[in-house]
């Protein structure tokens, strides 16, 4: 499959903390032969200064990645939530500035999620992997409420061989991340993710799955402390087929 | 991030995860009524109401002293009469000079969160008048000396084994948990307080220019007996609850009565517009409408958060919040709690003193989307955040964590030169070491970033990331074409 090139806008905690989850999206698109740039200037979208409320540092990163990526045909993004800043905050960051508005709103315009930019843009539907065993997805909320995918994912879920999706309850309630709410208010926080772990394992599922890696962090670092066995695994994952359920 | 400004709140918040009873209340009511209302809106058949009435509201607050100075008019045109109410004080004070006046011994409420806003009940009760509650939830919030916890659902934190407790305490019934054998006895104990009371004090839902009326909804009837039994009536009015048309008080109208309670109208809607007269002549012999201001119009001048004040109150957004539904109402520490508490009680009260309601949040944005009126509080969220990291002159706010604003211009200048920021994730990487425990998790770290590791284990930065793998693995291997051009050009 020809196309544009796809720049690999690769969410900071992605990078630092879960590269196999950047691999997993070089073995898909890879396989869709799909050719990739990795810009390699890139760092942080900006996101935890805007959620903070630090408009001028967020910005400036803002201004960096406009810089880093203006120049990329298509750029795709493991994450729903950087996305969503990119394409809903960026162009609002610059006001009185015209000229950086208009370059912002150029970067916007290409910039996806990886599950929306295979299922509307490229059209695909299976990505031809395998994966043995149930998982169950949770739907993070920049991701589904912000920018209104939900249905892709769960489309290329059903399509992967061997794979059984268990819809959990409540799949779009908030796990309780919010960046640094996380850490200035962890019993909050931590009573939130509770819930959605219960949902979770009320599924049965061997695994939990979503578009987001901070969302998952977030779960993953619960379930640790909780002593439960339920795997946490990026949707890039299971898209390259790279682990098992069971495994 | 300093754990003492935050003592507050989070205790509160705690105390709210901690109450099995509470947690149970919350679950209810948010799978009832959030769910409920969400599945509303997805069925309704006028897709455009909502937005409809939200243009009309911007509308109305775009021309409100117009809109304002209409109503009087003709709430004065039927002999009622209008104060308008620069302070909560200024509400107070007029209202007691009212009750004094008409020699009032006894005042009967109808649910007036405005009237919680400006405190008026002690007041009142330092000039000697008792003040009885007559919406069930508040009375039962009045007699254990208890806050309200939720806009609609006041006492939604209590169960009925202790309200009958506190009724065979305060009442002095025999001791009951049945609903009905409980709401009987709060009934007759109201009944007698409605029948000689001198003055009624009621909120205002949703008023009506064109027509100079206030409305006023309820379930229990209480509202209609309380304007149309005492002598007197006081209704207090946020300067932005009203409408400019008949027309589109009926969609306000319609969308209050769902989002507040999935219904397409209440039991009882009272319409006020004035004193008894010849051809209506059930009523009070003086009508008083008392439209306050309160800061509201430093909010309206802000095209930041002008759009708060087109919120309806019907709290729905309680009932899809996941914040609220862990900690509850008595966190929020004022009468308007959840998300749209987080949004209008900073900018009425101060944001530095409310800064926790500004940053307790996750901005997951489910307020949003059940908002019969589609406020973005979300947005407002964080622009309240924006002055708090900076500060503010118009709103009197100063930089509220120093700490955090040295962290974030440290950040800045990591993120925006890739070299500074990839050594600083490599000497990250060497210094976690020995905090990486068995199972390749983080469980214990110090600093901010302790409220991490207090609940929950963090994965350590990887041993190559995804910039080195990629320099290392994928970029030599990547065949030449348009991917390689991008690679250059960098």
């Amino acid at each position: 499959m020809a196309g544009n090139t796809v720049s690999l806008f690769i969410q900071c905690l992605v990078d630092t903390m879960f590269p196999q989850v950047g691999e997993a999206m070089v073995t898909v698109f890879d396989r869709l032969g799909i050719p990739l740039a990795y810009p390699e200037g890139q760092t942080c979208c900006g996101q935890p200064a805007f959620n903070s409320g630090y408009r001028k540092e967020a910005a400036a990163a803002a201004r960096h990645f406009i810089e880093i990526f203006e120049s990329a045909e298509t750029i795709v993004c493991p994450s729903g939530s950087c996305v969503h800043m990119v394409r809903h905050h960026y162009p609002e960051l610059f006001p009185g500035d015209a000229d950086m508005a208009a370059r912002a709103r150029a970067v916007a315009a290409k910039t996806f999620e990886m599950t929306e930019y295979l299922v509307d843009v490229l059209d695909v539907t299976d990505t031809m992997a395998e994966f043995t065993g149930t998982v169950t997805y949770h739907d993070s909320c920049h991701l589904s409420r912000g920018l209104g995918i939900a249905l892709q994912p769960r489309i290329l879920l059903k399509n992967i061989r061997g794979l059984e999706l268990i819809e959990m309850q409540n799949s779009d309630t908030c796990c309780g991340f919010g960046g640094t709410f996380s850490i200035n208010y962890p019993e909050i926080s931590t009573a939130m993710v509770d819930e959605k772990i219960d949902n979770i394992l009320a599924t049965g599922a061997d695994a939990v799955v979503g578009c987001d890696i901070s969302c998952l962090m977030n779960i993953q670092g619960r379930l640790s402390r909780r002593g439960e066995k339920v795997k946490v695994l990026h949707v890039a994952e299971i898209l390259a087929g790279s682990r098992g359920g069971n495994a | 991030m300093n754990p003492t400004q935050s003592s507050d709140y989070r205790t509160a918040a705690v105390a709210g995860i901690g109450s099995e009873r509470l947690q149970k209340s919350l679950h209810g009511l948010q799978d009832r009524f959030g769910k409920g209302a969400m599945k509303l809106w997805a069925g309704m058949e006028d897709r455009e109401m909502r937005s409809r009435v939200k243009d009309s509201r911007m509308r109305t607050l775009e021309h409100l002293d117009i809109i304002l100075a209409e109503l009087a008019k003709n709430v004065r045109a039927r002999g009622g009469q209008v104060y308008f109410a620069e302070t909560g004080q200024d509400a107070i004070d007029y209202t007691i000079e009212v009750a004094k006046k008409n020699e009032v011994k006894r005042v009967v409420k109808g649910k007036s969160m405005t009237s919680m806003e400006i405190n008026i009940d002690p007041a009142l009760e330092n000039e000697g008048i008792e003040v009885v509650e007559t919406d069930l939830g508040e009375y039962i919030i009045q007699l254990a000396g208890d806050k309200p916890s939720h806009i609609i659902a006041p006492c939604i934190h209590l169960d009925r084994n202790q309200i009958g407790r506190l009724f065979t305490d305060k009442l002095g019934i025999d001791y009951t948990n049945d609903p009905p054998a409980l709401t009987l006895a709060a009934r007759k104990a109201l009944r007698e307080k409605l029948l000689s009371a001198d003055m009624g004090l009621t909120g205002c839902n949703l008023a009506c220019a064109e027509t100079g009326h206030i409305s006023l909804v309820s379930n229990e009837g209480n509202i209609r007996m309380a304007t149309t039994m005492p002598r007197v009536l006081v209704a207090l009015m946020g300067m932005e609850r009203v409408v400019a048309t008949l027309a589109e008080h009926r969609e306000a109208l319609q969308l209050l009565t769902r989002g507040a309670a999935l219904q397409k109208l209440s039991t009882y809607v009272s319409f006020l517009g004035g004193p008894a007269a010849e051809d209506d002549p059930d009523g009070p012999q003086e009508f008083h409408l008392v439209i306050i201001d309160n800061g509201r119009c430093k909010i309206l001048a802000d095209p930041e958060f002008r759009e708060v004040l087109a919120c309806i109150r019907c709290g729905a957004c309680l009932n899809i919040c996941p914040v609220y539904g862990k900690i509850g109402g008595h966190a929020y520490n004022s009468p308007y709690c959840g998300p749209i508490g987080a949004v209008i009680t900073p900018l009425l009260d101060g944001i530095n003193k409310h800064a926790d309601l500004c940053k307790g949040e996750t901005l997951c944005g489910a307020c949003r989307e059940i908002c019969p009126v589609e406020n973005d509080l979300p947005r407002m969220l964080a622009a309240l955040r924006h002055k708090l990291a900076y500060g503010s002159d118009r709103w009197n706010t100063r930089q509220h964590n120093p700490a955090e604003a040295y962290a974030f211009s440290f950040w800045r200048l990591l993120v925006t030169n890739a070299f500074l920021y990839r050594s600083f994730i490599a000497i990250g990487r060497i210094f976690q070491w020995p905090f990486v425990k068995k199972n390749k998790m983080i469980k214990k770290m110090a600093g901010l970033a302790s409220g991490w590791t207090a609940h929950r284990d963090l994965p350590p930065i990887a041993g190559r990331t995804f910039s080195e793998l990629w320099k290392e693995k994928y970029r030599t291997t990547r065949p030449a074409g348009p991917a390689a051009k991008i690679e250059e050009e960098k």
